[in-house]
């Protein structure tokens, strides 16, 4: 009985990180058509990023925090100097000139972009620096962990609105095979770029841990352990936050809209660019949600970026998203889920090497017995 | 307009990007920086052109790695530079260059010096058998040295026994490597006396008697050992309660360390890498288990204790020396490791640097430098007086020395026990 309730937690601990990875799958086929491959790798990025961050908030077992390098500053500086700067030079001296001289003065336009950078740009100093005063002392550490998880999600949210603007947009009256290996391309570009020395190396590193690594409490002989109780409750919460999103917002029934028929869609007046960007950008920070989730979970896994253990599990939330019935948002929650529970029981009561093969087995089940799915519609595809 | 605004897009994410990335420049990742993460890769094809460049008149060592002058013996490396079990790599190159360096500057092997080529293998078999192809057919050395892992030992080694050129495994103890052929070679214990040593520590100087075991059932090291502690544990009376396994890459451990709790034995037998053991420890102990945790020369990085932290306080392993122990040669190889890279070296940099000497040693006896001569050379090396022990090549081409037992104690190795062969 103990076995089967650890169990049990253990695997729904597991299960709602797959699910919220498996949501940006799901999100993006009911879309787009297509699977986004490179989803995984942002999985992979929201988890090195949170422990960047973690290390520049100095929140280290030991040692003094690290602080930012000069350089940065300057550029910062004169970012901040020179949006402004650009700006003004646009809206007083420029339209002067343009009406003496006529189209040939360039547009300063860009300031406002810069000035834009320069805000993020210190409003992410700032959240760093919010993490830094909390991480002093001990009663904040949540909020501290709070700070991580949103400059995780942004950061890996804007990885993705770049991702669609820069590699899928231009596809999108491409076949879509095109696209498909374009998303691999992209995959292949992340996992190898992520080793680079100046980004996150090599080798695994060890996420800082935020709680003490002790059972919260033992009961019936289960180890309840603060770390999955807040990491499933968070990803619960994300995934409630998403539904409440989707059926019960303006932009979610656009992107209903949009995924029901794009054409109509965009004939009704829905700006269809603008949804799926904003369906990448949430995709993204989901899976940047749980890749934070997962190194607080188990914080020796973070392995360096190309590692296979990463594929595997990024795999293994796409095999979530297909048993849902890929296209729908509830199905991937439920598929996630069911996937973790699988996994732990397999690993539990069968044979524990095999634990991939109980994963893939159902995929392969579902295939064949239901191909749309647990709660995906069948459709006839016209050939 | 869309452009701009891409463009803007742009700035906006490697502004974010540059300031969360730089900071943490002096993060343990700064340990990473100073391997040679030049992608020397098989695949690309640029060597690592900084090994072995140590004299000032070998300068010719940043030549192509294809032009092999006739007053130089070039060696060739494979092993894990990055990856989970880069530190194996690393240290073990580091323990060869520091060798070569030495012969070098003693005048080398009949009038000749080395040059060292290393190659990573990224952790990986196959690649591992492509390094070792490619330092066989491109850069035609006289010997491989390497790996660790005995999986990539026995992918590579396949490679230098159908070519016939000798190869000397530093530290992979899985007993099938040197069953290959006679081309292939090791200056460490086997995995039957390893298995051996845990068991009889468990057994004698912990007086425990009953254990788990939890083994990467995808690396031939972990299986072939974990049987080897079984077999010598129950031959002492012990009792193996349960066995579990996972497969290389699996991070998360809770579900076999559940079937473990049940059983609650006295010990628990992890002969994985190091990066798994630290995981699997802190595991161990977020379940509430209190077994002793006992691993083999896989846990033999510094790393161990940065992963396992408080939770790999107190566990044992069996290793090839200690830095700590009072011969003459160990301490005079620490303080030289010491003064040339600024840290302690581990197990796997004295096997490097015991194996390069050993080739170097067999070079001045040998016939030729003919793979066959050299091997036979090698293979017939007795008393050799290395860092780990006095180091004699058997039959089975396989090295007869004492293990040491070391006690993880203030995040670092010390010294527990020596256990003498059977």
């Amino acid at each position: 009985m103990t076995k089967f309730l650890q169990t049990l937690m253990d695997g729904i601990s597991i299960g709602s990180l797959y699910a919220l990875i498996a949501l940006g799958y799901t999100m993006v086929y009911g879309i787009l058509r297509f699977i986004n491959f490179a989803h995984s790798d942002i999985f992979v990025l929201g988890a090195w990023l949170s422990f960047s961050v973690a290390l520049c908030a100095g929140w280290t077992a030991s040692g003094a925090p690290l602080l930012f390098p000069t350089w940065l500053w300057t550029v910062l500086i004169v970012v901040s100097v020179l949006g402004p700067l650009l700006y003004v030079v646009e809206r007083t001296a420029l339209p002067a000139l343009r009406s003496s001289l006529g189209p040939r003065v360039p547009h300063a336009l860009a300031g406002g972009f810069v000035v834009t950078a320069a805000v993020w740009a210190w409003v992410l100093v700032g959240l760093v620096f919010l993490a830094r005063a909390t991480t002093a002392s001990a009663s904040f550490r949540p909020l501290t962990g709070v700070v991580i998880l949103v400059i995780a999600m942004g950061g890996c949210g804007l990885a993705g609105y770049l991702i669609e603007r820069l590699a899928y947009k231009p596809l999108r009256a491409a076949p879509r095979l095109n696209v498909l290996i374009t998303a691999i391309g992209i995959s292949l570009f992340l996992q190898n770029s992520g080793q680079l020395k100046f980004l996150f190396g090599t080798q695994p590193q060890k996420m800082p841990e935020l709680m003490e690594n002790k059972p919260l409490a033992v009961v019936a002989g289960v180890a309840i352990n603060r770390v999955d109780v807040i990491g499933a409750g968070t990803a619960v919460a994300l995934m409630f936050a998403l539904e409440w999103l989707v059926f019960h917002t303006r932009l979610g029934r656009a992107m209903q809209a949009v995924s029901y028929n794009t054409r109509v869609a965009s004939l009704m007046g829905i700006d269809v660019d603008r949804v799926i960007s904003f369906t990448f950008v949430l995709g993204s920070a989901l899976a940047a949600a749980a890749g934070f989730l997962f190194v607080m979970k188990l914080p020796g896994a973070l392995r360096q970026p190309a590692d296979t253990g990463w594929v595997l599990l990024g795999l293994k939330a796409f095999v979530a998203a297909v048993v849902g019935g890929i296209g729908n948002i509830r199905g991937a929650m439920l598929g996630g889920l069911f996937i973790g529970l699988l996994e732990y029981f397999g690993v539990a009561y069968l044979r524990p090497e095999l634990r991939d093969v109980y994963v893939f087995v159902l995929l392969i089940i579902v295939l064949l017995v239901r191909p749309s799915g647990l709660l995906g519609k069948a459709t006839v595809e016209k050939v | 307009m869309n452009r701009v605004r891409a463009f803007a897009a742009c700035a906006i994410i490697g502004l974010s990007l540059a300031i969360i990335l730089p900071g943490c420049d002096n993060s343990p990742q700064a340990s990473a920086a100073t391997s040679p993460g030049s992608g020397s890769s098989p695949t690309n094809s640029v060597p690592n052109p900084t090994a072995g460049t140590t004299t000032p008149t070998d300068a010719s060592a940043n030549s192509p790695a294809t032009e092999t002058s006739a007053d130089e013996y070039v060696v060739g490396h494979y092993a894990s530079m990055t990856g989970s079990e880069a530190t194996f790599g690393k240290s073990t190159d580091d323990g060869i260059k520091l060798a070569i360096e030495e012969i070098n500057a003693a005048g080398g092997v009949k009038g000749k010096k080395f040059r060292l080529i290393t190659y990573d293998d990224q952790g990986k078999g196959q690649e591992a058998a492509t390094a070792v192809t490619r330092l066989i057919t491109r850069d035609k050395v006289v010997a491989v040295l390497g790996e660790v892992a005995s999986s990539r030992s026995i992918a590579g080694g396949q490679v230098a026994q159908q070519n016939g050129v000798p190869m000397i495994t530093p530290s992979s103890t899985n007993a099938s490597v040197t069953e290959i052929g006679d081309m292939i070679s090791r200056v460490c214990f086997i995995d039957p006396f390893q298995g051996f040593v845990c068991a009889k520590f468990v057994r004698d100087n912990l007086k425990l008697s009953t254990a788990a075991t939890l083994y990467d059932r995808t690396q031939a090291y972990s299986a072939g050992l974990n049987d080897d502690f079984k077999k010598a544990f129950t031959e002492l009376g012990g009792k193996i309660v349960t066995e579990q396994a996972y497969a290389g890459g699996d991070a998360d451990f809770s579900a076999q360390l559940t079937n473990i709790r049940d059983k609650n034995p006295d010990v628990i037998f992890i002969p994985g890498y190091y990066t798994e053991a630290g995981n699997i420890a802190m595991q161990v102990r977020k379940l509430g288990l209190k077994s002793v945790l006992i691993g083999g020369d896989g846990w033999d990085s510094a790393k161990l204790a940065e992963i396992g932290g408080q939770a790999i306080e107190g566990a044992y392993y069996s290793n090839h020396y200690s830095d700590e122990e009072q011969r003459p040669a160990v301490q005079d190889f620490v303080k030289k490791y010491k003064e040339k890279y600024g840290a302690v070296p581990d197990g796997l940099a004295a096997l490097g640097y015991d194996a390069m000497r050993l080739l170097a040693d067999a070079m001045t006896r040998a016939k030729s430098t003919s793979g066959k001569d050299l091997a036979e050379a090698i293979n017939s090396t007795k008393d050799f007086a290395g860092v780990t022990g006095v180091i004699t090549i058997d039959a089975e081409r396989n090295a007869r020395k004492p293990a040491v037992i070391l006690k993880m104690q203030g995040g670092r190795p010390r010294y527990a026990a020596t256990i003498q062969p059977k």
